[in-house]
């Protein structure tokens, strides 16, 4: 179990953890999620808390930061007992934090939104232009040259979550906390985010990572806290772990490997690519967001969009769903012109879409599982022809235990659950309507290993019964192992179209999208 | 490997446990005032029959809160999509001048045919009012705010124009009959008001339309990737609310057989929507609770049958009434409960005057 008696991991300031957890209960109804759980976070070191989905991670963070009111057990902050009752008490005492769902204003601008309740002052007014400034200098340690003044629903989810560090980071702390914060960036901003991180920890900062990827707690992290099932399994120095052991820790048992699936989709793509595609877009553009592209997506095929952070793979899936109005252009669905005006338009003709945004663009959050899950379904029937109740019951049933959805209650307000689950509920809806084109933009964010797995072989099962798939994702290893072709895009421009016949490698794959030609 | 997994029983629970919650209170407090009301009227309680009808405290509630039942009844479903409707009060007003001036002008105002050419005639043009609503919200963008206080303002000219400014009286047995009438012996208003009332729960919760506005309310971009014709939606959430409120203009002027396009319906648009967010639906949309909407126009009304129970002098009624709705809505947030209960538990001060929460110091006052 807990190793109490490792040492703080060297060059650390002192032996003191500067944010100590013992014991902490909390209980929601229904739901034991935390039931005694330790945690010890010293100066200078990065500590990942590892767990599945629903294992606890944001509900520690959140009793810890005052968030919720813990049930039992005690927080020390500099040895000293603290319980915040809010999360700006927490702030204060030099816990800083980036909450799972970005929870900024998307109506203010990004300087705002990074320096807001802070703003540069005199005589009471806020100094706009030093805001701008400021705001600008902090980006620009992550090396984002962003607009300042732009509002900040403008730019993408993953700008997003970057601006919701910056904020963070701003705020001089003693601890940061950041909960899953890579789980819509590419390798290049994961790097610049790892840079900033490192240069906190060597000025003493304790850092408190979660995250589902593996290489990244062993690139970047000192310990790991696993939790399972709401309960501490133990902490320990990344060197006694290895990625095997560490999974079996989280899981409580061996993994199912995805070997079967790899490679799978190499070779295929030519016997999957003959004849009439189910979708084909000519010309389709729409100004500011996609450069004019052509894209054929046959049934049983799956199309990978492989690109940097903004290059533009949402935009272009969004035009095949109606979702944005294309300015010009046209698509045609098994040989027929198919203007697609509105997202109603399209899930007619049974195209699908899994928003990248869970949050704002997918789920209704006080709405039950069982309601979120027949929403898509429904609004197709109009509301004169309800499913009946059984029936929704019946489907909710089958797509809970389908994708291992926890907790398995139907009844449950979906904002209650754990952000990988939501994933799964999001991703139940649309796979309930049985689309005959299936558009799932980064799918697997924020889901754990083992259903990420469970998740990658749906998808091509799904392929294999005659779907066609466009898979988006900032992971460029599930690209490739899913993908018959991948599509890639830069500046807003799709530039090449890769044949995934066993030929392309990661490395391959990211010389394209960082030239935008095929070598 | 859930923490310890809600079983499937105890795991239903949790969303029918949070609906019986959502009532919880706004009964409560109408309890709460009931029982007030009691302490100083012990007759309040008793109903009598007198000549075959039923008469008493309780039944006058019923009877007057009919029409703010109604109103409020389409206003929950406005605001569960993130609407709001305040020209339900001239909507009100232009119901009963249309139908008593109709009847005023005809041959035989006593027949049911005239009687039913007037309420044909006022949920006509209801209807027509709920429909302009709707579309500038839902066609034009307008938001819904500003769409409907268009016609708060125009409405009560149009209503004082269609009257002549004057009050227009009426008599007319079966139009007295709709806001004054009695039918086996109870309120014929009362009984209205309860058969839309279950028509209305019926309707929303047994088709998908309830699920709907709950998710167009609850989220409007996710409802429309989800392809919800939300526009659709809107118009009818309008539409039904304009009807509500013609209806309860029929059982206003009907009640004291005249049209008074100056004062009928005057603030009920503001009584509405505190009886929806007593009753527990909040102005952000999403859930509603229309259950809760009857209980909270049920405390509004018994709350201004109080005020003259009690003899409060006229001037301070409003006061009166404001605060004792403020007490309301923080017993009701979760919030300030947990505050409360928290800065109880932090500090064990002497009871005396520390240890009470505010909401007793305010209950106190
Ligand atoms: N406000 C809440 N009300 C009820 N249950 C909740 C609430 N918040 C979390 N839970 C439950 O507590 C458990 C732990 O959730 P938590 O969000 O901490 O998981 P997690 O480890 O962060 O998972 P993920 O990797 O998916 O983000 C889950 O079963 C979840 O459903
Ligand atoms: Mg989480």
């Amino acid at each position: 179990m807990t190793s109490p008696s490792t040492p703080p991991p060297a060059g650390a300031g002192g032996p003191r953890p500067v944010l100590e957890a013992h014991g902490i209960r909390k209980r929601f109804p229904g739901v034991l999620a935390l039931d005694g759980v330790s945690l010890r976070l010293f100066p200078g070191e990065v500590h990942a808390l590892m767990g599945e989905n629903g294992a606890g991670k944001s509900t520690l963070i959140k009793v810890l930061t005052g968030v919720h009111p813990a049930d039992g057990g005690t927080v020390l902050v500099d040895g000293r007992p603290h319980a915040f009752t809010d999360p700006l008490q927490a702030q204060r005492a030099g816990i800083s934090t980036v909450y799972q769902e970005v929870n900024l204003c998307p109506n203010l601008s990004v300087a705002e939104n990074i320096l807001i309740g802070r703003e540069p002052r005199r005589f009471g007014l806020v100094r706009w232009s030093e805001t701008r400034r400021r705001a600008a200098e902090l980006l620009t340690e992550l090396e984002l040259g962003l607009d300042v003044t732009r509002p900040l629903g403008a730019h993408s989810l993953a700008v997003q979550q970057l601006v919701a560090i910056v904020r963070a980071v701003d705020v001089s702390a003693k601890v940061l906390v950041l909960d899953e914060p890579t789980s819509s960036l590419d390798r290049e901003e994961v790097a610049q985010l790892f840079g900033l991180v490192r240069r906190l920890r060597d000025r003493g900062v304790a850092i408190l990572f979660v995250t589902h990827f593996l290489d990244q707690v062993f690139d970047l992290c000192d310990r790991v806290t696993v939790l399972r099932g709401g309960r501490l399994e133990g902490e320990y120095p990344i060197a006694e772990l290895t990625p095997v052991t560490l999974v079996q820790r989280m899981i409580g048992g061996e993994l199912a490997t995805l070997d079967q699936l790899s490679g799978r989709a190499h070779g295929q793509g030519a016997e999957r690519a003959a004849g009439e595609p189910f979708l084909r877009a000519r010309r389709l553009t729409r100004a500011g967001s996609i450069e004019p592209y052509d894209l054929d997506i046959h049934a049983g095929e799956v199309i990978g969009l492989a690109g940097l952070l903004g290059s533009g793979r949402t935009e272009a899936a969004r035009l095949l769903f109606g979702a944005d109005g294309a300015d010009a252009g046209e698509v045609s669905i098994e040989g027929r012109r198919a203007p697609l005006r509105s997202p109603r338009h399209a899930i007619a003709r049974g195209i699908a879409f899994c928003s990248e945004n869970r949050k704002s663009e997918g789920l209704v959050g006080e709405l039950t599982v069982r309601e979120n899950i027949v929403l898509a379904l429904q609004a197709a029937r109009g509301w004169t022809r309800p499913l009946t109740r059984a029936k929704q019951d019946e489907l909710a049933r089958h797509w809970i235990e389908a994708l291992d959805i926890r907790p398995a209650d139907p009844e449950a307000q979906v904002r209650h659950l754990s952000g990988g689950n939501q994933q799964k509920v999001l991703l139940a809806r649309w796979l309930l309507t049985e689309p005959r084109l299936l558009i799932l933009d980064e799918p697997t964010r924020g889901i754990d290993i083992g259903a990420k797995a469970e998740i990658q072989k749906l998808v091509a099962r799904l392929a294999d019964e005659g779907t066609a798939v466009l898979f988006i994702s900032a992971e460029l290893e599930e690209v490739l192992r899913l993908s018959h072709r991948i599509a890639v895009l830069r500046d807003h421009r799709m530039v090449a179209t890769l044949a995934n016949d066993g030929t392309v490698t990661p490395e391959r794959l990211l010389t394209t999208i960082a030239t935008g030609t095929d070598s | 490997m859930t923490p310890q997994p809600a079983t499937s029983g105890a795991a239903g629970g949790i969303g029918r446990r949070t609906a019986g919650h959502r009532l919880l209170w706004p009964a409560l407090v109408l309890l709460a005032l009931l029982l007030g009301n009691l302490a100083f009227h012990h007759d309040f309680f008793s109903v009598r029959v007198r000549d075959g009808h039923l008469y008493g405290s309780l039944v006058d509630i019923l009877r007057f809160g009919a029409p703010l039942v109604l109103v409020a009844l389409g206003m929950t479903l406005v605001i569960a999509t993130r609407g709001i409707d305040l020209s339900v009060g001239s909507t009100v007003a232009i119901a009963g001048a249309l139908a008593c001036g109709h009847l005023a002008g005809a041959a035989r105002p006593g027949s049911v045919a005239a009687t039913l050419t007037a309420v044909g005639l006022a949920l006509g043009v209801a209807l027509v009012l709920g429909l302009a609503n709707g579309l500038l919200v839902s066609g034009l963008g307008v938001q819904p705010i500003v769409a409907t206080l268009i016609l708060m303002v125009a409405g009560r000219g149009v209503a004082q124009l269609i009257t002549d400014g004057q009050i227009v009286t009426v008599t007319s047995a079966p139009y007295k009959m709709i806001g004054g009438g009695y039918w086996l012996s109870l309120p014929f208003a009362v009984l209205l008001a309860a058969v839309l009332v279950a028509l209305t729960s019926f309707v929303t919760r047994r088709s998908a339309l309830g699920m709907l506005i709950e998710s167009v309310g609850g989220n409007p971009t996710a409802s429309r990737l989800v392809g919800i014709r939300a526009g659709g939606l809107l118009v009818l959430v309008y539409v039904f609310s304009a009807l509500c409120a013609a209806v309860a203009g029929l059982m206003i002027s009907s009640n004291v057989s005249s049209a008074d396009g100056n004062n009928a319906g005057l603030w009920i648009e503001l009584d509405a929507i505190l009886a929806v967010v007593v009753g527990g639906t909040a102005l952000t949309g999403g859930r509603f609770s229309l259950g809760g909407t009857v209980l909270g126009a049920l405390v509004i009304q018994t709350l201004s049958t109080t005020v003259y129970t009690l003899g409060v002098p006229p001037e301070t009624t409003l006061v009166f009434k404001a605060f004792v709705v403020i007490v309301v809505c923080l017993v009701q947030s979760p919030v300030f409960r947990a505050k409360a209960v928290r800065r109880r538990a932090a500090t064990p001060r002497p009871p005396t005057t520390a240890g009470a929460t505010p909401q007793e110091q305010e209950a106190r006052a």
